[in-house]
């Protein structure tokens, strides 16, 4: 083996360029593909944390006939009693938090400027509101008696030309199918990391989202948080009550749970593509070697060297390259998913409906990405330079021998 | 005792409709420890009849023994095993492998063997000295002249320890001095080791090292005696 490594080696020097630029296409391809995986890991992996622990929750408990869809506070699609349902469920053990949350459907407006929003009564000091409270740029947040006061996100805000003290109006619709308005301060101005859902959401306290809207004791979801959000299943099963239905994480978020699964084959289907167009420029390589080692071949045949062995020769060759390419592309790759990993990519407000996403991607690097990734380069340059090497071995010593004298 | 033989060897060579006969029922022996040369007019089918010896080639029609074993039904691999174990080849052009120092060229077909690595430096030392290149050992082909290329290639001939060693026009490529210094070594390995050599040639200079002589002519033998050097 060390032989045939040292004749590949040599090989490779005798064209340096050529053989580095092979490589160095191998390289490329490689580092895009872990570039693309990371960046993809690190946007479903952002998109499934921010839906979690801003939107859906671990698992939210609603009543039996509540619609998602409608947003509607009247009566017949609420949880009665809400602070009780809450209050039972977090003294289960592997619940960290759970607390009531009343969504309701309301318009915004500032002189000629409206919006319409999300209008989401909270209980101010829940730990479920981390995101928004840390993410306070200006103002304070909600207190429970607070009956004037309303949060904001920054798009809200920069649109309608709010600010901390400010005052807006509020329309909501109420349990009844009338509408109701006042007049709310901006107490506070947040930032989730996410644009797209902070510009359609408005945030007041449960009592006075209840009064508002004419609610009642009544709430449209518990919000629940666990310790560990692969314990949903378990935790769901021990919430009973007829009147409730009760909804994992995963049944909330199918779309991105799926696309969260299948997010490897998804790669190693574009990776096979973007390797296949890559590969032949190796496997050209190859074939050029070929075709200028004919006589050499043909020596070695004469030799006595055997057909496998030949094939052995040239497979070492192309695993060498390959074996540079991958270094070379994975240290790129990985550097760029790094450096990006740490400052982001920008994009905004992506405009994309129905799915959360930060407005930076944190791209993700994964080691089993990055192995597979590897492998994958590998064996298909490999499987590809398999023909150059057959061709060789299939030379007759006597063709080889007489080829250019 | 003989250790090569063709027996009513014909090589056809087939291009398009037309068929040439390289060799027409050529039957022959080699004996051990000869020093033969093949002579005749370019195309008269010597190198043909040294790629059958060889078992480069197969023939078209008739059978070839190589130390009394049948070799013109075996596959390519059987082939490259004869080859590996029983046959030396020295060619025309310098065919050393252009990677390789003098001393891994030499070396290679002791690797094909399977020799273990403080036999192959024996062995390679051994051969490196005989041809006189001890202190080339370490320059690639294009740092040495021909002449001391084709002794490499004559010490790699050697170095299995063949049975025969098949020689194409081994100094045409080579002016007076460097020609007549590798048939004097080719001569005096004979002498020394036994090894039997056939070797092409049609340069008179180079028969007369020849014990023996077979001329070819369109593709047949023509002239079978003793050589000069007899
Ligand atoms: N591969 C081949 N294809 C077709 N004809 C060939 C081939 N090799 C040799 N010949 C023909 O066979 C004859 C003998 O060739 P060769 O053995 O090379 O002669 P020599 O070595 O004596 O010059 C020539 O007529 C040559 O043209
Ligand atoms: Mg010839």
């Amino acid at each position: 083996m060390r032989n045939y490594l040292k004749m590949a080696y040599r090989n490779l020097l005798r064209h340096r360029r050529r053989s580095a630029l092979s490589a160095l296409a191998l390289a490329i391809a490689l580092a895009l593909l872990v570039f693309m995986a990371a960046f993809f890991k690190g946007e479903m992996r952002s998109s499934l944390e921010d839906t979690l622990r801003l939107s859906s929750g671990h698992l939210q408990v609603r009543d039996i006939d509540y619609d998602p869809d409608k947003s509607s506070v009247a009566w017949g699609y609420l949880i009665e009693k809400p602070s009780e349902v809450a209050a039972k469920i977090a003294s289960l053990p592997p619940v960290r938090t759970a607390t009531p949350r009343l969504f309701a459907s309301g318009i915004v407006s500032v002189g000629q400027d409206s919006a319409g929003v999300q209008i989401i009564g909270i209980e101010p000091d829940s730990e479920a509101n981390a995101p928004y409270r840390q993410g306070l740029v200006a103002g304070e947040f909600l207190t429970a008696e607070d009956r004037n006061g309303i949060v904001i996100g920054t798009p809200l805000a920069e649109s309608l030309g709010l600010q901390v003290g400010s005052t807006l109006n509020l329309l909501v619709n109420t349990a009844e199918g009338t509408v109701d308005e006042q007049t709310f301060t901006v107490r506070g101005i947040f930032s989730t990391g996410s644009s797209n859902y902070d510009k359609g959401i408005v945030l007041l306290p449960l009592a006075k989202a209840q009064a508002f809207s004419g609610a009642g004791d009544r709430a449209s979801i518990i919000f629940v948080l666990l310790e560990d959000r692969e314990q949903a299943q378990a935790v769901a099963s021990a919430i009973t009550g007829a009147a409730y239905k009760v909804l994992t994480w995963q049944e909330m978020n199918e779309l991105l749970v799926l696309v969260n699964d299948f997010s490897n084959a998804y790669i190693t289907f574009l990776s096979l593509i973007i390797l296949g167009v890559t590969v032949t420029v190796i496997v050209n390589t190859m074939l050029m070697a070929v075709f200028e080692r004919t006589r050499e071949i043909g020596i070695l045949a004469a030799l006595g060297m055997k057909g496998r062995q030949i094939i052995t020769l040239f497979l070492t060759e192309a695993a060498l390259l390959a074996l540079g390419g991958v270094a070379v592309g994975l240290l790129a790759g990985g550097a760029l998913s790094a450096y990006f990993g740490r400052v982001g990519i920008y994009f905004g407000d992506l405009g994309v409906s129905g799915m959360i996403f930060g407005d930076r991607i944190y791209p993700y690097l994964m080691l089993d990405d990055v192995l597979r990734l590897s492998v994958t380069a590998f064996l298909v340059t490999l499987l590809a330079c398999l023909y150059p090497a057959r061709l060789a071995s299939r030379m007759e010593p006597v063709e080889a021998l007489r080829a250019e004298k | 005792m003989e250790v090569a033989k063709v027996e009513n060897v014909s090589r056809v060579y087939r291009v398009g409709e037309v068929e040439t006969y390289a060799l027409r029922n050529v039957s022959l022996t080699i004996q051990n420890g000869e020093f033969t040369a093949l002579v005749g007019p370019s195309g008269s089918g010597k190198t043909t009849l040294l790629q059958l010896l060889g078992c480069l080639d197969q023939p078209t029609s008739g059978r070839v023994f190589i130390n009394g074993q049948e070799v013109s039904r075996l596959n390519r691999d059987q082939r490259a095993d004869i080859r590996k174990g029983h046959i030396g080849f020295i060619f025309q052009f310098f065919a050393l492998i252009p990677t390789l120092t003098a001393y891994e060229n030499v070396e290679m077909p002791l690797l094909l063997n399977g020799m273990s690595a403080r036999q192959r430096h024996e062995r390679v030392m051994e051969l490196l000295k005989a041809v006189d290149l001890l202190d080339r050992k370490d320059n690639r082909p294009d740092q040495m002249s021909g002449g001391q290329q084709q002794r490499v290639a004559i010490a790699r001939a050697l170095a299995p320890n063949p049975s025969i060693v098949l020689a194409d026009e081994p100094t045409a490529n080579l002016d007076t001095t460097n020609g007549e210094q590798v048939m004097t070594l080719m001569t005096r390995l004979n002498q020394e080791t036994g090894v039997t050599f056939v070797f092409a040639t049609h340069d008179p200079r180079v028969i007369r090292y020849a014990r023996r002589v077979i001329t070819l002519r369109d593709g047949t033998i023509a002239e079978n005696g003793t050589g000069p050097a007899n």
